[in-house]
């Protein structure tokens, strides 16, 4: 490296503005705490004692497994969704909109009842020829459980939402990539699989961790299949038993609140794998500068140039006709 | 089919690499359709560099898109190698549209380069070009690898192979894409514009790989704006102006005695 001339020397602009408004901030903050704490009617005793209440546990339990089985049904569903969407095929785009339309029209409480009705309207079901023999039937009781119905009244409804991010996503990737994909001879599963998907994700998982978390807290209607085992209900149950609702609910709120901030990690490293190769070189060479928060090996130069936001590192802003 | 690493040889068989008759695109229907190709005849002979000249809008790219069927002609036929392009000729003489996998076959056995190299973006260097091999040819990871490594060296970047193509200079990136073509052994190898959205600088490094494939012996057809590419390796040069082409011939005779005056126009303009 040449030697470096003797860096500019320069007092630094004067911010009186971040200091004032950091002590008000920081009186605010104070107030609020002390507010918080000093106040017996919250009964801090009580919420630290039912925090780790068995019951409480077992319904964070319950409310984990019905967010990521949901989310897991609906993003597998939502796929194949916004696949049929973009299809030549009239039937399955029109079979797709459909979908996308009642769910997404229809509200979320509405169908989490018809699930749970499922059993009283159709108390059998059975596998067979379409209005001909039938082979199997099944008491829907002992098929479509609570559990199930919430399950899948959650899944259905958020495949829908779901199903219109993913589409969003598979329209962002260039149409150049299809064609070089296509001109390699690829066919239009494995283009879908290994080239456009991939980087659709980039679009695909900020909405989609919003999405998860929104479901963690939806899980809670799921009362009104009824099912009766997560944190909301557990939490509720035991609030109106011991007359005591405010601490309850703070429990239940705690425990939404960690498990979002643990989603919020997740959601971090899954934006950094997807966005590999996008982001300038800021993720380094392959296997380089993969630590959580950016430590690791030095950037590429063109990664600072593009970084310090004084260039415009567009390669084809200028193409001869 | 084999997975084997074809050396690109003069092929037995005198019949051209390519013929284009009667071939006619039409973009649209109804009020808003546009006619593009209008009764494109061409050869290409084996082992030859045929360039394709021409102001923008006069059809060369479609044509270069229809060769490998990204997209469908709406009359005429292209045979590649022998093989008719897109459709099956049955006993009575009736055509067949092939299904899309057919279509990903007969595409998998020609080499295209964009304008805009699309690399892609997700994938290294190396991954860029190890793709197609493993995932159309079946070719084992290893074998891909060894190829693949082979192919980068050959196109000047072998230090290169782990970068992501946001990394890479365009010149360098539309290497990596010469390469990615190359790993399916092609027959042909159709460039689109190559040079045409890199900076002045980088031209030099494309155009050089192009020449060194030409020489290998790879059957190619070039759209360019470059007239000293074509002036040095073409061995045929076409001239298209609206959908037709308007001249043709050795470079030599092409080039510096335009007997078309809107070739003389269209040359006067790019030199």
């Amino acid at each position: 490296m040449s030697t470096l001339p003797e860096p500019i020397h320069a007092r630094p602009v004067r911010r009186p503005g971040r200091w004032i408004s950091a002590a008000i901030v920081l009186v605010l903050a104070a107030m609020a705490v002390n507010a918080l704490v000093t106040n017996p009617n919250f009964r801090w005793d009580t919420v630290w004692l039912y925090l780790r209440d068995v019951v409480v546990v077992r319904g964070v339990g319950w409310t984990l497994v019905l967010t990521f089985g949901s989310m897991a049904l609906a993003i597998v569903l939502a796929v194949m969704l916004a696949v049929m969407r973009r299809s030549d095929n009239p039937v399955m785009r029109g079979v797709s909109w459909f979908w996308i339309w009642f769910f997404r029209g229809t509200p979320i409480y509405t169908q989490l009842v018809f699930w749970g009705l499922l059993s009283v309207l159709y108390p059998r079901l059975s596998l067979g020829v379409p209005f001909g023999p039938e082979f199997f039937t099944f008491s829907t009781q002992d098929v479509i459980t609570a559990f199930w119905a919430a399950l899948l009244g959650l899944a259905l409804n958020e495949s829908a939402y779901l199903a219109e991010i993913v589409r969003a996503g598979l329209s962002s990737v260039d149409p150049g990539q299809t064609e070089a994909a296509k001109a390699l001879g690829m066919k239009d599963g494995k283009i879908l699989r290994r080239i456009v998907l991939p980087q659709a994700m980039r679009v695909i998982v900020p909405p989609t961790g919003n999405e998860t978390i929104s479901m963690l807290k939806t899980t809670s209607l799921v009362l009104a299949v009824p099912f009766t085992l997560e944190l909301t209900y557990a939490t509720n149950a035991i609030g109106n038993r011991i007359f005591q609702p405010i601490p309850l609910l703070i429990v239940a709120a705690l425990w939404y609140l960690l498990i979002t901030s643990v989603l919020m990690i997740g959601q971090h490293y899954l934006e950094r794998y997807y966005g590999r190769g996008f982001d300038g070189g800021a993720t380094g060479r392959r296997g380089g500068g993969r630590g959580p928060f950016g430590r690791g090996r030095k950037p590429s130069k063109q990664a600072l140039i593009g970084a310090s936001g004084t260039t415009k590192d567009d390669p084809f802003l200028e193409v001869t006709p | 089919m084999t997975p084997s690493v074809k050396p690109v040889e003069p092929v037995e068989s005198t019949d051209p690499m390519v013929t284009v008759r009667g071939v006619h695109k039409v973009f649209g229907r109804g009020h808003d359709a546009v006619h593009v190709l209008r009764g494109i005849d061409l050869d290409v002979e084996r082992g030859s560099v045929t360039v394709v000249l021409g102001p923008s809008g006069s059809g060369k790219s479609t044509l270069l898109r229809c060769v490998n069927e990204l997209e469908e002609i709406t009359a005429g036929a292209i045979h590649v190698d022998g093989e008719l392009m897109g459709y099956r000729e049955d006993a009575k003489g009736v055509l067949h549209r092939l299904h899309p996998k057919a279509i990903a076959t007969q595409r998998s056995r020609i080499g295209m380069v964009f304008q805009r190299f699309h690399l892609f973006p997700h994938k290294t260097a190396l991954e860029n070009v190890m793709e197609a091999p493993v995932q159309v040819r079946g070719l084992s990871k290893a074998a891909a690898r060894t190829r693949a490594l082979e192919l980068l060296d050959r196109v000047g970047l072998s230090d290169r192979v782990e970068h992501y193509p946001a990394q890479l200079s365009g010149g360098q990136q539309q290497r990596v894409a010469i390469a990615r073509a190359l790993a399916m052994d092609p027959e042909l190898m159709l460039f689109d514009e190559p040079t045409s959205a890199l900076d002045p600088e980088l031209v030099g490094e494309v155009l050089a790989v192009m020449q060194d494939l030409a020489r290998s012996g790879m059957t190619m057809i070039v759209v360019t704006h470059e007239i000293g590419f074509a002036r040095e390796v073409a061995d045929h040069v076409v001239f298209m102006d609206d959908g037709a082409i308007v001249e043709e011939g050795r470079p030599g005779d092409v080039l510096d005695n335009p007997s078309e005056p809107r070739l003389r126009d269209f040359l006067a303009h790019v030199l």
